[in-house]
């Protein structure tokens, strides 16, 4: 009973204190914490892609999103193949944001001919607020055909990729991204390579400005899972640069590959020997649906 | 003697109560036009407070409940220009010198100057605002134009054309006693 008084007592106080003058604004502060709901933490990544590897970010709703990325050739090429510029791979790519969660891709890698098409699902979202969810999850399920003319059936061209997509935004500057990936050739070399290939990365963004970042990744291929070729884990650095729709991404790579694919299982370059490509990925945002409709 | 504390407290607080309108479902919308694009955000989750008695009223806002039209607006205004991790919220507080009496229906035009904050910024700010007093219940409306620059929000030169120099806000709320 005491207890309940002394609750009464507080009360009656708060509000004798919130009729003094600029305590309004303390009275709808409390209401709106006391109030709060569970907010989206946006912004984890500044483009769909980290550098190689997908990040979280699914491209908006109602939105296509045309990327083009080109990985140059080996900077150890030498002054004859002008440090790796004479010789260009890329990548033309449309994504589509059915929903804000669910977006679904294709593209054209020169690289071997590759035709792939994905899809992007946000499962949970990181929120602040109450009720705290403390990562944002995304499942990515890639398909690649190989169109490279060869004696090989069509089917056995065929690779998939299922990754999980597990980011966290630490900071607004800093985010951390997990991408455990199970790779399925239809067709190996030789059979002392696996089918199936299990690779886990890790990627990273750090703002340095509000529009411009720097981002690293890491993919980590579990051993004895591909012998015929000698292969590395992929290492690649570079920045991303955000003007309004555009984002421009420039960096450095061993991995000449821009399908999960070839990047994760099939990375022959070394950093150590100089096997380094210089690259980017420059995409950019078109609105479509009701979107430019003006409401009043 | 404990229950006649209570009981003063209780009139006390009554009387200072009873003047009191609020909402927690207010709308205030940024509207931005340039030759390029028009740009929309609109919050319909603004706290408001009048103190009908003192003449003091009490704006705030999350800046995260701002909803534009095209996703990427939200997460580029949330990120690069209003900062909402930093400063989440904006407010305002204020007074007026008109009285007005909530238990008679009719309209007012009342002078309100306060200060508002945004980003973190602090600025003397005045408006007018008209109110339709109706069965107890208090609609404001106000129409004004706001300045980023003022909020040190810089806009960058690439998307400079794309986004108005002034900005226009309009408020709507109604508030219950």
């Amino acid at each position: 009973m005491r207890k309940f008084y002394t609750v009464i007592i507080c009360f009656l106080f708060s509000i004798n204190v919130f009729a003094q003058d600029s305590s309004l604004l303390n009275m709808i502060d409390d209401s709106m914490s006391v109030n709060m709901q569970k907010m989206y933490v946006t912004g984890t990544f500044k483009s769909i892609y980290i550098i190689n590897t997908q990040s979280v970010e699914t491209t908006a709703k109602n939105s296509l999103l045309f990327s083009i990325m080109h990985r140059f050739g080996k900077i150890n090429d030498g002054g004859y193949n002008f440090f790796g510029l004479d010789n260009a791979t890329m990548r033309l790519g449309f994504d589509y944001g059915i929903t804000s969660d669910l977006s679904v891709g294709i593209g054209r890698s020169t690289f071997e001919k590759t035709f792939d098409g994905h899809l992007k699902y946000k499962l949970l979202k990181q929120t602040d607020g109450t009720n705290k969810m403390p990562v944002t999850v995304d499942i990515f399920s890639g398909m690649y055909y190989t169109s490279l003319k060869s004696d090989d059936a069509a089917l056995d061209k065929l690779s998939y990729d299922i990754s999980l997509l597990i980011a966290r935004k630490f900071s607004s500057k800093f985010s951390i991204q997990l991408t455990p990936s199970l790779l399925h050739y239809n067709l190996v070399p030789t059979v002392a390579d696996n089918n199936n290939v299990f690779v886990t990365g890790i990627g990273g963004r750090m703002l340095i400005t509000k529009h411009m970042s720097v981002n690293a990744e890491y993919d980590y291929i579990f051993p004895n899972q591909v012998n015929s070729i000698k292969m590395y884990n992929s290492l690649s650095a570079g920045i991303d640069i955000e003007t309004g729709g555009h984002v421009f991404q420039l960096h450095v790579t061993n991995s000449q590959g821009m399908a999960e694919p070839l990047f994760l299982g099939k990375t022959t370059g070394t950093w150590r020997k100089g096997d380094i490509f210089f690259g980017f990925n420059i995409s950019r945002v078109f609105n479509f649906g009701h979107s430019d409709k003006k409401k009043q | 003697m404990k229950y006649y504390i209570l009981l003063l407290f209780v009139c006390v607080s009554l009387t200072a109560n009873a003047q009191l309108f609020s909402t927690r479902n207010g709308f205030i919308g940024f509207y931005s036009e340039t030759p390029f694009e028009n740009i929309v955000a609109e919050n319909n989750q603004v706290y408001a407070i009048m103190d009908v008695s003192k003449k003091t009223i009490a704006f705030s806002m999350l800046m995260k409940s701002f909803v534009f039209q095209k996703e990427l607006m939200q997460v580029h205004f949330n990120e690069d220009y209003i900062e909402s991790d930093k400063f989440p919220k904006a407010n305002f507080t204020g007074s007026f010198t008109e009285t007005i009496d909530p238990s008679k229906n009719g309209n007012f035009i009342v002078h309100v100057s306060g200060t508002m904050t945004m980003h973190g910024i602090a600025k003397p700010f005045t408006a007018t605002a008209s109110l339709v007093i109706n069965n107890n219940t208090i609609d404001g409306t106000s129409n004004f134009t706001i300045n980023p620059a003022d909020f040190n929000i810089k806009i960058p030169s690439l998307v400079r054309k794309k986004i108005a120099q002034l900005i226009d806000v309009k408020i709507k709320v109604s508030l219950h006693p």
